[in-house]
């Protein structure tokens, strides 16, 4: 990277920290995002694990899901949810009913893989990378269907855990949890323009 | 696939970070709680300030009231088991729910050792008072500290006290020559090992929330800018005048702690808190945070 890229990191609730520093490792400039206002001037957003009723409802306040949207929409923002934040993306959440940003032609089943006694790692082939990607899944959700132009990334035992649809990611794990930074690294040089 | 590992069970842990995690008693409050922004709930019998007034021995709740709790709420729920009963944890285990805090607020049944948790694929939250505490927890395989504070009081003093001695013991590690850390270790009768990864990362391997004596938004605000990654608040909340009011301002004022406007906005209008207790109303023997070591 020539130029550091502008990323943010949604910083209403979760393991925000994790994305922060790893982005940071990566040589971007990460800003944490809790008002719109701090939207300005990214070129990307990463939107954490944590708890999506929590993430979705704290959203929703001061304008902040409507100002992702825009800034998405009109042609910019690169966004990146992991476990709760890909829950936030989703167009459709099945079972429940709770305030997301709902821009990804996908939808989700919250906890899909079990309770947190169920929750597990394991070794991902993810399309476009040379080699697996070891992969945590926490209490995590599945992608249950994927619209036209959604391109599969990663399938754990036939289930889909990672979509990418133009400027979006979802990943149903959480890549901020293991060393490995190859994904954030691809997110940046290829998602993010600026 | 590897299932229960340390990762999936500190990484858990990371997920509650800039959340508040509430204290209930029935499916109705769960779902209050829920409904609030809660990022997990905690499954009891008796809010800490009930089992205060009450007395008697204080034990791991029903099965029935934790599982229907767990059916009422689709955000994770914890519940609490004495200190050293493994075999109540076996049971919370096999109910199925998503984290267990081996507390104080309930009455110790071992008043030497503490659960072995490494044995278990759920993962643990334990109470601290100081670093040394917090150290020998997570060697016993806790996936999540908290701060003791002085649980059912609605007084923040224990747990504002209890943080800051974690944090400053944090920095005084921080600034240590390598060649003072067993020395550290041996004073603060914790592991080798974990003090070394304090001295080099300047913060505890796992998150560390605040707990006890929570309950205002701007108590959970205070201990944020201490520097604790989320709050617990047990009888703050349902031991109010408007719980779902205070609830949900609680929240706001966690994610929004560094932010004095939003804090006002929440601050207004919630009605009465919960009356609190001051510590030196306390007897020795009535204070749960000596409970442990």
């Amino acid at each position: 990277m020539s130029e550091a890229k502008n990323v943010g990191v949604l910083a209403l609730q979760g393991d925000f920290r994790e994305h922060k520093q790893m982005l940071e490792r990566l040589g971007a400039r990460v800003r944490e995002v809790r008002l719109p206002g701090h939207l300005e001037g990214l070129g990307g957003l990463v939107v954490p694990g944590g708890e999506s009723t929590t993430i979705g409802k704290l959203a929703a306040e001061y304008g902040l899901d409507a100002a992702v949207r825009e800034a998405y929409q009109a042609g910019g923002l690169a966004v990146w949810g992991t476990c709760a934040g890909a829950i936030w993306m989703a167009r459709e959440i099945l079972d429940y009913r709770q305030p997301h940003l709902g821009i990804m032609d996908i939808a989700v089943r919250r906890n899909a893989f079990g309770r947190q006694v169920d929750s597990f790692e394991a070794d991902l082939e993810v399309e476009g990378l040379d080699a697996p990607f070891r992969a945590v899944f926490i209490r995590a959700p599945e992608i249950v269907r994927v619209g036209e132009g959604v391109r599969v990334r990663a399938r754990y035992q036939g289930r889909v855990v990672f979509a990418e649809q133009d400027r979006l990611w979802a990943t149903a794990f959480h890549p901020e949890l293991t060393g490995d930074d190859r994904l954030h690294r691809e997110f940046l040089e290829r998602l993010v323009a600026s | 696939m590897e299932k229960g590992t340390l990762r999936v069970k500190t990484g858990f842990a990371e997920m509650f970070k800039g959340g508040v995690i509430m204290d209930v008693t029935t499916p109705e409050q769960a779902k209050i709680a829920e409904e609030a922004g809660a990022v997990a709930v905690m499954a009891l019998e008796r809010v800490p300030a009930d089992i205060r007034a009450q007395g008697g021995v204080a034990r791991m709740s029903d099965p029935k009231v934790i599982k229907e709790i767990m059916a009422a709420v689709s955000i994770p729920v914890m519940a609490k088991v004495r200190i050293g009963h493994f075999a109540e944890a076996m049971i919370l285990e096999a109910l199925g729910v998503d984290f267990i805090d081996e507390s104080e607020v309930l009455t110790p049944a071992d008043e030497e050792h503490h659960i072995d948790k490494w044995a278990f694929k759920v993962p643990f939250v334990n109470g601290a008072r100081d670093l040394g505490e917090a150290l020998r927890r997570i060697a016993e395989g806790s996936a999540m500290i908290r701060t003791k504070g002085e649980a059912g009081t609605g007084n923040v003093v224990e747990a504002v006290r209890h943080a800051r001695n974690v944090m400053k013991a944090i920095r005084r590690i921080q600034g240590m020559r390598e060649d003072e850390l067993m020395a550290e270790a041996k004073n603060l009768q914790a592991p080798y090992e974990l003090v070394r990864y304090v001295h080099e990362h300047g913060r505890l391997p796992v998150v560390n929330f605040a707990a006890g004596g929570v309950a205002t938004p701007a108590d959970a605000a205070l201990m944020m800018h201490l520097g604790m990654d989320g709050v617990f608040v047990g009888s703050g909340i349902f031991k109010s005048g408007d719980p779902a009011r205070r609830a949900r301002a609680i929240v706001r004022a966690v994610t929004h702690y560094n932010d004095p406007e939003i804090l006002a906005e929440v601050s207004e209008d919630l009605g009465e808190p919960m009356v609190g207790i001051n510590l030196d109303e306390l007897s020795e023997e009535e204070r749960m945070a000596r409970r442990g070591w």
